[in-house]
Formats: C-alpha cells, sequence, structure tokens
C-alpha cells in the first residue's frame, strides 16, 4: 500500500513537472480547454439561476372549476365540501354568480351588456390553488374535477407553466448535448497533447523499458499529466464562468428591473464547481488514455 | 544460469544473425564474447535480455525460457540484470544521480534507501563527486561508468555490457574493464561482448564467426 502510494505520487509529482517545465504551452492548454468548457458551464449557470427565479416567483398555478348553470345551491355546497377533502388542494375560493355579476357590472362598458340579459348567465365557480404545482399534477386533479356531478367546465390555467417547464427541459437538453460535443472536444486537446509528450519523451520511455519498467509504470504519469491538464482546464472554465457571472451581473440586474423582476446572478453552485472539475479531470485521464493506446508500444 | 539451444535469430529479409548456436554460461561466470563486427554479438545479448526474441531454439534464463515469455513478463525478467548497451542510452535531461536513480524509482525502491545505493554505485564507479553533473558534461569514459553504475545500482545477479570500450582510449578502456572484474569478483555474473577480448584477460571466451559458434 505504501509502496503504492509513493509510485502514485511519484508519477504525479512528474507530471506536475512536466507541466512546470513549459508553462506557456500548459497556459496555453488550460486556456484552450477553459474556454471550451466555459461554454456548458456558463448555460449551466444562467439556467440554475432562471430555474431559481421562476420558482421564487409569486404567481401560482390555479384550477377554476364551473358549476353547471343548473345546479342548485345544495348541489354547489356538495361541491365545496368536496373540495375541501380532496388531497392536493392547498386553497379554495369560492365565487358565488351573483357576486360574479355584481362585479363584473361594475366593470366599465360591460354593464351595459349584462343588464340587458334576462337572467344571471353566470355559473357558481371555485378557484382552486394546488398545493403541487408540478404540470402533471394539475392535470391530475383537474381531470378529477371534470368526473364531478355538475361541474361544467374546468379551466386549468397552467399552460404557462408548461411552457416554461418544456423550455426549461428544452435548455436541459442542449446543455447536455453541448456539453457532450465539448467534452469530446476537451478529449481530443488531451490526446493530442499527450501524443507530443510520448514523442517527447520517447528516450526515456525506451530507457525504462530496457530498465524493466511495467507498461502501468510507463503510463502513469501521463495519466496524470491528462488529468492535471483536464483539472487545470476546468480551473480555468470556472474562473471565466465567475467572471461571466461578476461582469453580468450589474447590467441584467438593471435589465430585469424594468421588468419588475429582482434578480441578482448567482456564480456556479459548490457542486456545479465540484462536477466540472471531476469531469474534466476524467476526461483529461481518458483522452491521456487513448493517446497512450494509439502511441505507447 | 543462461543456456542457448540450438538458437537462431534471423531478421527479415533472410538475414540469420545467428544460426544453431548452443551454450551453457554457469552462475557466477566471467563472459567474453568475441567476433568480428557483425558477427552476432549484439544480437546474442539482445537475446538474454529479450530485447530480440529467437527465431528458432530456446534461450534458457534460470530455467525460463525467455522467447516465450508473454510480454508482460518481460519487466520482470529485465529487472534481474544490468544492462550496458552500446549506445548507452543516458538520459541527458537529468542528473548523474537521477540517471542511476531510475532502475530504483521502476521498482519502487524506498527512496532514501534508494539514494544510498544510488551513490554506492557511482562510488564503485568512480563518480561519486560527480553527482550533480548533467551526463552531457562527462566525458566518453565517464558516460561509460555512468551506464554501469545505472546498471548495477539494483544489484544483479547478471551484468551483460555490450562493446563497453568501445570509442574509448585504451587507458580508460582498461579502467572500464577493471571495474567488470571488480563486479565479478563479488560474484556477479559478467557477460561482455567485445571486439577486443585481450581488455578482459582470464575470461571465458566464446567467439561468433558470422552468427555461428566457431571450434
Amino acid at each position: 500500500m505504501k509502496g503504492w502510494l509513493f509510485q502514485q505520487s511519484t508519477a504525479a509529482r512528474l507530471a506536475f513537472r512536466r507541466l512546470a517545465a513549459a508553462p506557456f504551452n500548459t497556459l496555453l492548454s488550460f486556456l484552450a480547454i477553459g474556454v471550451l468548457l466555459s461554454l456548458p458551464a456558463t448555460g449551466q449557470m444562467l439556467l440554475t439561476n432562471l430555474q431559481r427565479l421562476s420558482a421564487s416567483s409569486t404567481v401560482m398555478p390555479q384550477i377554476s372549476v364551473f358549476m353547471a348553470g343548473d345546479a342548485d345551491a345544495r348541489a354547489t355546497r356538495e361541491i365545496a365540501e368536496r373540495l375541501k377533502h380532496v388531497g392536493g388542494v392547498r386553497q379554495v375560493e369560492f365565487l358565488p354568480r351573483e357576486a360574479t355579476r355584481a362585479r363584473l357590472k361594475s366593470t366599465e362598458g360591460l354593464r351595459g351588456v349584462i343588464e340587458a340579459l334576462p337572467d344571471n348567465p353566470f355559473p357558481d365557480a371555485f378557484v382552486v390553488t394546488p398545493g403541487d404545482t408540478a404540470p402533471a399534477a394539475l392535470e391530475q386533479l383537474a381531470g378529477e374535477f371534470r368526473q364531478w356531478p355538475h361541474v361544467e367546465h374546468v379551466q386549468l390555467d397552467s399552460a404557462w407553466l408548461q411552457r416554461l417547464d418544456a423550455l426549461f427541459r428544452l435548455g436541459r437538453t442542449g446543455l447536455i448535448l453541448l456539453a457532450t460535443l465539448l467534452g469530446l472536444g476537451l478529449i481530443a486537446i488531451t490526446f493530442n497533447v499527450i501524443r507530443l509528450q510520448i514523442l517527447v519523451s520517447r528516450a526515456e520511455i525506451e530507457v525504462s523499458q530496457l530498465l524493466g519498467a511495467t507498461d502501468r509504470f510507463i503510463r502513469r504519469p501521463f495519466l496524470y499529466f491528462g488529468a492535471l491538464l483536464g483539472l487545470g482546464g476546468g480551473g480555468s472554465a470556472v474562473l471565466l464562468v465567475l467572471a461571466a457571472t461578476l461582469w453580468l451581473r450589474a447590467p441584467l440586474a438593471e435589465l430585469m428591473q424594468l421588468y419588475g423582476i429582482a434578480l441578482v446572478l448567482q456564480p456556479l453552485s459548490v457542486a456545479d464547481t465540484l462536477a466540472l472539475l471531476g469531469c474534466a479531470a476524467v476526461l483529461g485521464w481518458s483522452g491521456a488514455a487513448l493517446s497512450l493506446r494509439q502511441f505507447l508500444r | 544460469m543462461i543456456r542457448f539451444d540450438q538458437v537462431g535469430k534471423r531478421y527479415p529479409p533472410d538475414i540469420d544473425a545467428l544460426t544453431e548456436v548452443g551454450f551453457d554460461i554457469a552462475a557466477g561466470e566471467r563472459v567474453v564474447i568475441s567476433g568480428h563486427s557483425g558477427a552476432g554479438k549484439s544480437t546474442l545479448l539482445k537475446l538474454i535480455a529479450a530485447i530480440e526474441r529467437p527465431t528458432r531454439g530456446s534461450v534458457l534464463l534460470g530455467g525460463q525460457n525467455i522467447g516465450a515469455l508473454p510480454r508482460s513478463a518481460l519487466p520482470f525478467v529485465r529487472r534481474k540484470m544490468g544492462l550496458v548497451l552500446q549506445d548507452q542510452k543516458l538520459l541527458f535531461d537529468r542528473s548523474v544521480f537521477d540517471n542511476v536513480m531510475l532502475p530504483l524509482a521502476i521498482t519502487g525502491f524506498p527512496p532514501k534507501e534508494a539514494a544510498l545505493r544510488v551513490r554506492a554505485a557511482l562510488d564503485k564507479v568512480g563518480l561519486a563527486r560527480r553527482e550533480k553533473a548533467l551526463p552531457i558534461a562527462l566525458s566518453g569514459g565517464e558516460q561509460q561508468r555512468l551506464a554501469i553504475a545505472r546498471a548495477v545500482v539494483s544489484r544483479p545477479a547478471l551484468l551483460l555490457a555490450d562493446e563497453p570500450t568501445a570509442h574509448l582510449d585504451h587507458e580508460t578502456a582498461t579502467d572500464v574493464a577493471r571495474i567488470f572484474e571488480e563486479f565479478h569478483r563479488a560474484g556477479v555474473t559478467v557477460l561482455v561482448a567485445t571486439y577486443d577480448a585481450s581488455l578482459f584477460p582470464g575470461a571465458r571466451r566464446i567467439e561468433l564467426v558470422h552468427g555461428r559458434l566457431s571450434s
């Protein structure tokens, strides 16, 4: 175990020395990988902010339940009772037909129309605020209401929510696609850098083989090199996204203010940052492994 | 320790480097493989070090058929021997000390003990004071001695050397030959391929002529 650790740390140190030996090249590689990874990372940062914004918005989806015109007061009371006891309902507001008529009559322009009608055209209605605002849950609740007797019409006020949800899903899919593509790009970059490293280290590799080095021993520092390259690139991406966040924060807040929305752009979360660094290191390692398989014989 | 049994090595296209070579070398022997240039001396050493595989016959090292071993087993065969090759294959990007350290780093030797061994090996070949130098700063004789130090630092039971005295003036060559003599006296089996067998008086001679043993 101790020997194993020593060998690992020796290989890691050797990889680090090789990176440090050509600082300019190393920085350029970091920058290339950083720019590559900063694109999906920035997307993730924006998406997270938007989702946070939509979750904190006070606009709650509601379900309107309209009674049939011929439903009597007893039927309405029954429905009111049922609404109180059905699961998934947070709040119920009752709108009596007279009150609706009175409210609309007070609206400029409608008074004449409503007064001209012989009967009250409005049904009794309930406005239901559900506990779970997920589109699927809303749909299910509305479907249940539709089954009830004397319920004429159930209107689901969640179309905008569904659109938003679909938009987020699209955004997330696009992000995964982008991240996959650019991840492949990262593998390609490390593949090539490691290829050059192998060429430069030809003599050392040959001598090591003659002195009894196993393939694993020879590969190890290159794998660490690839992982460090990925990690450094991931680190640059984190810095780039952080800079973008801070830079965009003030102008974006100003813009959103005009729409009455308070938005303070937040940087990548700790979990996202760690995931980014981890993925970058693993991809760098993979690029190195592919390169070694191709060029080390 | 080493047995060649009807060994042949043919390089494409149809060039026979060795033909029907057979001999035994016991542990602790000191053997000089002599012959003209192109006689097959280097090929013979390369077969023992598993750098090349025989096309015919078998090369046994400690009872193990070297030619039949899988690639993954070769590193462990090479760790049992010290190799001094014709082109010494020193690494010019690191110090004398680090060159000699390499075999020990490969086997995962504890670093403190390894440093002691490296200094002991450098001392034996007379390079104790040059450990911080880069190989490029060494003379031809010193580079040769450095290659020997690297070959013996892991204290192998077998030392193979291919033309270790080539390109050296007579005095330096004698000096290098003396170092091999000392290792032999310490119990190491020494196998030297050289065109100049007179540098190793008293050693058993195996002579090659056009890839065959001369009788």
